[in-house]
């Protein structure tokens, strides 16, 4: 004890040294550190020698790490460790890891049809997350992110098809587009301009929006309306039917149900008759590939509106 | 230095040591030692290795007490998972069991899924309020009795014991040189120390799978890398903290010391020396007189057989985890010597000024914090019964779509997409008709269905089952839509005990023009 009694002997201090002394608790006999807050005083305890060991433990777990693992920044790099440790790898890795996973379903879908895939749970479930994320890339900017649509880009959510709805006919759309010029196989058919390309005059052209309101189930004049149907009968019946019910196979609305692409009021039919509409999708098809533009038309059909395949005949 | 200077127990010691020099024939029957207590205060270098501690047996009440909880607490543990509680087919009938892959945990009649973890939560309130509700009570009773750390240090002492020897043979074992017979008996220790860490560890692992497959998997190396692994953990935490580390855990490792200080008040019983009635302190001869002096004959039996090293006459310390084996060693003294017991004993600061005023001591156990404490527990307990009695076998979630709102389709119909999500909490396979309510004319459709009244829907038995239901108002009831919205809700009804459950939604459609 004689080596710090300097230290420990009493608050007065030791003239004959003349170090500092320290204050000493009067309950233990233990030194304090010196630091008081509030009239509060820690005690200096010998710490626990199997902590200085950790200590020292984990200072040489340090150096290893460095020596091992990427530690210290350069002046444009950074040591890389023994290991090769990297999480940027390790990212890569596992990003090819699921790709590999999920390509096994890819298979199973490009290898059976199309329309056995709802059939088959598993498969089904991976499909639509996996189009839905597509589509999210992909259709979501004219379709919007909920496949609501806007004015001009159809709702993908409801039950009226312009080209068809069945799965076979969603993923040819997807595939080659809407007035895609650039692909061959395009889905092609131009309404005529009825006023600019001088076909229709104006009195005739106000008298079939009569007629179309009225085969809507609006409010129409039923005289002008008589004189559109005669109009419709001799203009408009090639694409859109007799009974104005269209025709996906020319990709012509159905103009009595309650769905209008870009309005359905007097105003935008006539605008629609005299100027024509010309909506535009991209082909898809050299841009996604077969499994994903399957993916995508197994989402859109699953959406709610999805139309049963014809029977085989 | 002398200690007198610095008052207070330093100057008792010092004393006492001058007592115990004077000499003297001691006692019949009362055994002496020459020690100085391992965790004194007298001399502390800047680091200090451990002092190994070598508690001696005592015999009494509290030793009594401690082997009891010993037994039950270590049996629980050990044998609990292998309990069976029947739940019927496809379930498991473990009674306890944290299945984590199939996300449930199992308490003999109770099942809790993921989301209602806060019957846990409630748990840990509840343990967290009897223990301040005991501390504040009878101080670190926890400590001593029945935290792991205690039960299994006390165990580890007990197998060493049983293999060196008491404390006066393993203090000579440790003196001397390396011999055949003491590596012999430190392997036996050792060894059997093992044994207990590994059944520790290997007990753990069976709360979270089936105990008899587990076992057989983990003898035949069939079971997961994952169970290897834990075992060799808790194994070596078992080991590393009983056998070696011991009382180094409870000072420097737990909290709790430092915070029993705010939930002990002048009234809670604590394990204390009764120095008024033992000083002055010092050795006493048979047949000397006991006037004058205190009871305490400074035998020490108080010190050797402290499990934590400290001498229980410096007062109330943070090492002391109040496991009362003082009391016995001291009790069964005083018995010998023919004083009365209880010179040691659970005491409190309040009567010990009481004493020191000549007034009659009190035990006052009703006080504002343990009442507090006691209502805390009470309520927070009949909440968690509450809640586990009126807890629903059938939980509904749905989700509406909030993109697109709704969708008008060619007929002038609005339609509503909705994930509707039905949890069956039974275990057996329930079928359940989903109807819509409060709006009038609503179809529902599935992918695969349309126009539906009534959806029937098979949910497995224990789990939940995810639908996309759409619900379609024909135009002609769009008028019931007060501005487009309809409050509406799902009623989801067992088809074979009537069971209802009602989940509140909206419908909506086009607002009004």
């Amino acid at each position: 004890m004689s080596d710090n009694s300097e230290t420990t002997g009493s608050n007065t201090g030791g003239p004959e040294t003349g170090k500092p002394t320290r204050h000493v608790d009067d309950y233990t006999g233990v030194e304090t550190t010196g630091h008081e807050w509030d009239g509060i005083r820690e005690l200096d305890n010998p710490l626990p020698r199997w902590w200085l060991w950790s200590f020292y433990a984990c200072i040489l777990w340090a150096v290893g790490y460095w020596f091992l693992y990427p530690a210290w920044p350069l002046a444009s790099s950074y040591t890389k460790g023994m290991l090769g440790f990297s999480q940027r790898a390790e990212v890569t890795q596992q990003v090819a890891a699921s790709r590999a996973a999920l390509g096994k379903y890819d298979e199973q879908l490009l290898a059976g049809a199309l329309e056995d895939v709802p059939g088959n749970p598993e498969l089904h479930s991976v499909a639509l997350a996996g189009g839905e994320s597509a589509f999210g890339d992909n259709c979501a900017p004219c379709h919007g992110r909920g496949a609501q649509g806007f004015k001009g880009y159809p709702n993908l959510n409801d039950d009226s098809w312009l080209w068809g709805g069945t799965l076979a006919d969603i993923q040819t759309t997807l595939r080659h587009g809407i007035r895609w010029e650039a692909d061959d196989e395009t889905r092609l058919n131009d309404m005529p301009r009825f006023l600019d390309d001088g076909i229709l005059s104006r009195a005739e052209i106000s008298d079939t929006v009569q007629h179309v309101l009225a085969i809507s189930g609006r409010e129409a004049d039923p005289v002008a309306a008589a004189r559109g149907a005669e109009v419709f009968a001799a203009q408009c019946v090639v694409c859109h039917m007799e009974d104005g019910r269209g025709n996906q196979d020319l990709g012509a609305p159905n103009l009595t149900d309650a769905i209008w692409l870009y309005g359905g009021d007097e105003e935008t039919l006539y605008a629609s008759i005299a100027h024509s509409r010309r909506g535009v999708m991209p082909a898809w098809q050299g841009r996604l590939n077969d499994a994903t533009i399957a993916k995508l038309a197994l989402y859109v059909h699953a959406l709610g509106g999805g139309e049963a395949a014809a029977p085989a005949e | 230095m002398t200690s007198s200077e610095h008052g207070g127990l330093q100057a008792l010691a010092a004393e006492a040591a001058a007592n115990v020099s004077g000499g003297g024939q001691a006692h019949e029957h009362v055994e002496r030692h020459d020690v100085e207590p391992v965790n004194s205060a007298a001399h502390r270098p800047l680091y200090e290795g451990r002092k190994a501690i070598h508690p001696k047996l005592v015999h009494g009440t509290f030793r009594n007490i401690k082997w009891v909880v010993m037994a039950v607490t270590l049996g629980i543990y050990y044998v609990l998972p292998w309990v069976r509680w029947d739940r019927g087919l496809n379930a498991p009938d473990q009674a306890v069991l944290l299945d984590m892959p199939g996300r449930r945990f199992y308490f003999f009649f109770i099942e809790i899924w993921p989301q209602e973890i806060y019957y846990i939560t409630g748990l840990l309130v509840l343990a967290a309020l009897a223990l301040f509700l005991a501390t504040s009570l009878f101080g670190r009773v926890w400590c001593g009795y029945a935290c792991p750390q205690t039960v299994w240090t006390d165990l580890f002492i007990m197998v060493e014991r049983m293999v060196e020897g008491d404390r006066n043979e393993r203090l000579r074992m440790a003196k001397r040189k390396w011999t055949l017979g003491k590596f012999f008996k430190k392997t036996i220790k050792h060894s059997i120390w093992v044994l207990i860490a590994l059944a520790t560890g290997g007990a753990w692992v069976f709360y979270f799978a089936d105990a008899p497959t587990l076992a057989r998997d983990l003898v035949t190396l069939q079971a997961p890398a994952v169970s290897y692994l834990f075992i060799g953990v808790f194994a070596s935490t078992t080991y590393l903290l009983g056998g070696l580390a011991r009382e180094q855990v409870c000072t420097y490792m737990c909290p709790w010391p430092r915070i029993q200080g705010a939930l002990v008040d002048d009234q809670s019983f604590l394990v204390s020396y009764r120095a008024d009635r033992g000083e002055p302190r010092g050795a006493h001869r048979k047949g000397d007189p006991w006037e004058g002096r205190g009871d305490c004959i400074d035998c020490k039996q108080c010190v050797v057989a402290c499990p934590m090293g400290i001498d229980i006459r410096d007062g109330d310390q943070l090492e002391c985890i109040q496991c009362a084996l003082c009391i016995d060693a001291c009790d069964d003294i005083m018995t010998r010597i023919d004083r009365p017991r209880g010179l040691i004993t659970y005491d409190n600061f309040d009567n010990q000024d009481r004493r020191a005023k000549g007034e009659p001591m009190r035990v006052r156990l009703l006080r504002a914090r343990t009442v507090l404490y006691a209502i805390l527990i009470a309520v927070v307990g009949i909440v968690m019964l509450s809640a586990l009695v009126t807890r629903s076998v059938l939980d509904v979630n749905v989700l509406r779509d909030r993109n697109p709102l709704f969708v008008t389709l060619s007929d002038g119909s609005v339609r509503n997409g909705y994930e509707v999500k039905i949890l069956n909490k039974l275990n057996a396979v329930r079928v359940f008709n989903v109807s819509i309510d409060n709006l009038e004319g609503a179809r529902m459709s599935t992918l695969t269905e349309s126009g539906l009244e009534v959806l029937p829907v098979e949910v497995p038995s224990d789990r939940l089952r995810n639908m996309r239901v759409f619900v379609t108002v024909p135009q002609d009831k769009l008028d019931q839509l007060d501005d487009g919205v309809a409050d509406i809700a799902f009623v989801v009804t067992d088809t074979t005990d009537g069971t209802v459950v009602r989940n509140r939604t909206t419908f909506r459609g086009p607002e009004a023009r």
